[in-house]
């Protein structure tokens, strides 16, 4: 544990009636650092949240505050606030109030209150509607409320159920970037927890993805993005390929496409077992370029323009006809234009390429929950 | 649908609707209008009069009633409104057991025959002093089930992370329910609060059972009851019509509060 | 708030315990007592147990009360579900506005005291009531007619009690009732009659029949209508308990007679849920 560790999770377990939803996640997060909760429903995210809150006892483990032991604190004698997902604003009351409330609960003294108030409102862009109802607001203006609301009590610790969820999507991109804004001025460390990958490799410094309860990959974004240490991060985060095979010392032996080679992952010890071959779509060049290049061929299928970008899908003439996605700028010059149904060759850089242990079939749910965003 | 049926159809729905809630208010508002005649007589009408109602006010056993009903239906209210919203909260809270559904029911749909002799049993069992007590504790009996049954529907719509949100806060368990839980609720708690007392106020047949012997403990509708058994008079009209007042204020204000309960 | 399990307990303990200890325990006390003979004095002798009681509710005597009774409350709640279904029916063709202004309306009446609902019919059937008077001012008859004081009485004073609780169960059935079967139906070429007896009505009976239930046991159980109303010429199951507590003070037998009420009750409940269940089942769809 670091110096500068605000918050740490010791082998911290929950089970509800004998169901594990975390299931002993050590975890320590930094001072001032802007931290991502990431993994599907039911992954433990939430659950783990809670017991950072106060509002769940873990059944095993300890959570430290600033190296105090603060595993059984009540939430109202914690240094940690919640933005929740709903907001939970308090209806009858106006933002003003709702803001003031957790000054109040306190006992400061009222000029305090008034003063802090006043700051915070100004921080969130909320001066003006200080004394309309929550019900009078927008999604935007609501999500703004619930978080000058937690800011307001200057916690350690600031945590964020799913902050964007409820917004729609152009208002969603805004706010990611307005919640970084804040978070650096206020210079409080914050938890967000989320299903959205893009939402917490645009916003967090580290992210956390957790699956059945345990933490899949612990890293910077690039990190998580760029080298995956196992299939559920690398299918989680982003678009990926994926090539089975079985894993020998020298690559990944794929039916009817023999050796793929690639990178392992730091520490990655079993010798030959079945594994994967897992490469973004963007990593993909059309033709034969790089010298030391896997050199793969197939069929482009289909081919779907998004303006800045192209993505074709191709049809690969060995590894029993896997369709791969391969995705290229639309703009640049040497751009060479390619047809459906035309044969293509490709090439996929090693260094781009990450071998990876198991069988296709252990993170199916992950796969489900990736292939619905 | 055909053009020319449904409306032949719907016309005479629509008449029958019109009966039935003539049916339904006729006999109360020839009641009502009874107790304002000044001879009391159905058939002439001699005037309007009040004396009825003068009369009422200087008849001691009424009056004696009518305090014994509302210190019944006040006791019972405050027992069961407490204890009912807090029965509901918990309930909402959890997931009721098919049991625990159940036994909220039962008080509301067990014959009142059934009850109050049950009750009666119960206290002679105990040796209890019968007398206003035994009738409060009676009547908070269906109340609580009743109170429970419309906070709940109120709190349908409650939001209980709001109850974590103001914890998150750094608010006790008082300043949350204070402040947070009591203002969203307390429409719906005084509706039933309000509807509680009018059933405790109207029972006749568990309070005749439990009141126990002497007049010391007669309520209101007691009183009534042994007025009517000797036929029709111009009092009862009048006593009548101020026990339905009592009733169609309190329901028109917890209608007002609260939609649904009355249904 | 960190542990909820305990903060439900707390909670719900003393509501429940308050219906527990006031309302379980009377109950079972009183199916107890109905095992043992009278006391010499009134009371119960718990020296003495017996199932003499049960066997006197098939005593020809109490059989006929019963019967009586029963045919009596049947009456009732056909005459209530005739004159309370359409009505419901009715309101449901109303606007939403008028809508919740008819229920209220039809339910004020039902929260309002019982005696003076029953009272207001002695007002009005008496032999110098309104009723006998106008018939006699115009002319139609010169002998006041027997209106009060007989079964007509206690039926007409039960349907007019009982009326609003139909219409409430019938109105929360046909307000479920997802419109679109009803567009549907008539879009297959059914006529208005044809689509309320193959539609509509099969759809709402199971709501109708869970009310019809209640006003079955009301009726049957009633003491104050017969009473008031019948002038004790019309015996119930619910004078037969009155009496045996507080005139014969044989509780022991008034306890089996309050046993084969609730039975009635629960036999009737019972039987309407498993017919419902049974034609959900057939049908396919959610009663």
């Amino acid at each position: 544990m670091s110096a500068n560790t605000l918050l740490a999770a010791e082998k911290v377990e929950k089970r509800f009636s004998g169901v594990v939803a975390v299931d002993g996640i050590d975890l320590a997060i930094a001072e001032n650092e802007f931290f991502a909760l990431l993994g599907p429903s039911g992954c433990g995210k939430t659950t783990l949240l809670r017991m950072i809150a106060g509002f769940e006892t873990p059944t095993a483990g300890h959570l430290t505050l600033d190296g105090k032991d603060i595993t059984t604190v009540p939430p109202n004698r914690r240094p940690v606030n919640l933005m929740f997902q709903s907001y939970a604003l308090f209806p009858h009351m106006s933002v003003e109030a709702n803001v003031a409330y957790g000054l109040e609960a306190e006992g400061r003294p009222r000029d305090e209150i008034r003063r802090r108030v006043g700051e915070v409102l100004e921080l969130t862009v909320l001066g003006e509607l200080a004394k309309r109802r929550p019900h009078e607001l927008s999604g935007g203006q609501r999500q703004r409320v619930a978080l000058a609301r937690a800011l307001v009590k200057k916690p350690r610790l600031l945590l964020l159920d799913e902050p964007l969820s409820a917004l729609d999507r152009r208002l969603r991109e805004q706010m990611q970037l307005e919640l970084k804004r804040m978070r650096h001025e206020v210079g409080i460390t914050f938890v967000v927890v989320t299903h959205d990958q893009e939402e917490a490799l645009v916003m967090a410094d580290r992210i956390a993805v957790l699956d059945r309860g345990r933490i899949a990959q612990l890293g910077s974004p690039r990190d998580l993005y760029d080298r995956p240490e196992n299939r559920f991060t690398a299918r989680f985060l982003g678009q990926m390929n994926f090539l089975e095979g079985r894993l020998g010392p020298d690559g990944l032996t794929v039916d009817g496409l023999g050796l793929v080679r690639g990178v392992r992952p730091a520490g990655a010890t079993d010798a030959t077992s079945i594994g994967c071959a897992a490469f973004r779509p963007e990593r993909v060049e059309i033709g034969d370029v790089a010298t030391a290049g896997n050199s793969l061929s197939g069929t482009v299928e289909a081919i779907a323009y998004h303006g800045n970008s192209q993505s074709l899908i191709v049809r690969l003439d060995g590894a029993g006809g896997t369709r791969i996605a391969v995705s290229r700028s639309s703009t640049a010059a040497d751009v060479r234009p390619v047809a459906s149904g035309e044969a293509v060759r490709l090439t996929v850089p090693p260094e781009h390429v990450r071998l990876l242990a198991g069988g296709p079939d252990t993170s199916a749910a992950a796969s489900a929950e990736a292939d619905a965003h | 649908m055909s053009a020319a049926r449904p409306s032949m159809t719907r016309r005479v729905l629509k008449v029958h609707l019109v009966v039935v809630y003539a049916f339904l208010y006729v006999p109360i508002a020839v009641l009502v209008l009874l107790s304002f005649n000044r001879a009391g007589l159905p058939t002439v009408w001699t005037g309007f009069s009040l004396d009825w109602y003068v009369k009422l006010a200087s008849a001691g056993p009424i009056l004696s009633a009518a305090k014994n009903s509302i210190i019944v239906a006040v006791g019972a209210t405050l027992i069961s409104t407490i204890l009912g919203t807090m029965l509901a909260f918990g309930l909402e809270r959890g997931r009721p057991s098919g049991l625990l559904e159940a036994s909220l029911v039962a008080p509301m749909i067990i014959p009142d025959i059934v009850m109050a002799i049950a009750l009666l049993t119960f206290y002679t069992m105990l040796q209890a002093t019968l007398g206003l007590f035994t009738i409060i504790i009676a009547h908070a009996v269906f109340n609580i089930a009743f109170v429970a049954a419309v906070v709940r529907a109120r709190l349908k719509n409650f939001d209980f992370s709001l109850i974590e949100a103001s914890a998150d806060l750094g608010a006790g368990p008082i300043r949350t329910f204070v402040r947070v839980v009591l203002p969203q609720i307390l429409p719906g708690v005084v509706a039933a609060g309000l509807l509680a007392f009018t059933l405790s106020f109207d029972e006749f047949i568990i309070a005749y059972f439990t009141a126990g012997p002497g007049s010391a403990s007669t309520t209101l509708p007691m009183q009534i009851y042994a007025m009517i058994r000797f036929g029709v008079t111009p009092e009862i009209n009048a006593l009548a019509t101020v026990v339905l007042a009592v009733s169609v204020f309190a329901l028109i204000v917890a209608q007002r509060l609260e939609p649904r309960a009355v249904r | 708030m960190t542990s909820p399990r305990l903060s439900r307990t707390i909670l719900m303990a003393p509501g429940l315990g308050w219906l527990a200890l006031f309302l379980l325990v009377p109950c079972l006390l009183v199916f107890f007592n109905a095992f043992y003979e009278r006391g010499i004095y009134g009371g119960v002798d718990y020296d003495a147990f017996t199932t003499e009681n049960f066997a006197r509710l098939i005593d020809p005597l109490y059989v006929e009360v019963f019967l009586g009774s029963a045919r009596i409350a049947l009456i009732t709640t056909v005459l209530a579900v005739l004159i309370g279904y359409p009505a419901a029916y009715a309101i449901t063709l109303a606007s939403p506005g008028a809508q919740t202004r008819l229920l209220i309306l039809a339910m004020l009446p039902f929260w309002t005291n019982y005696l003076i609902r029953t009272y207001a019919w002695m007002v009005l059937l008496n032999r110098t009531g309104l009723i006998n008077a106008g018939l006699i001012d115009a002319g139609v008859i010169t002998e006041p007619l027997p209106l009060l004081y007989n079964e007509f009485a206690v039926i007409l004073g039960l349907v007019y009690s009982y009326v609003p609780f139909v219409i409430l169960a019938a109105y929360a059935s046909l307000a479920r009732l997802d419109r679109s079967l009803i567009e549907a139906s008539a879009d297959l070429g059914a006529s208005g009659a044809r689509t309320f007896l193959k539609v509509v009505l099969p759809l709402t009976l199971p709501g109708v029949a869970a009310g019809s239930v209640f006003v079955f046991v009301l009726s049957i159980g009633n003491f104050i209508t017969p009473d008031l109303l019948g002038g004790g010429h019309v015996q119930m199951l619910g004078n037969l308990i009155y009496d045996q507590f507080l005139t014969a003070r044989d509780w022991p037998f008034g306890a089996a007679l309050s046993m084969l009420l609730i039975a009635v009750m629960m036999v009737l409940l019972f039987t309407q849920a498993v017919v419902v269940h049974r034609a959900s089942a057939r049908s396919g769809g959610r009663a």
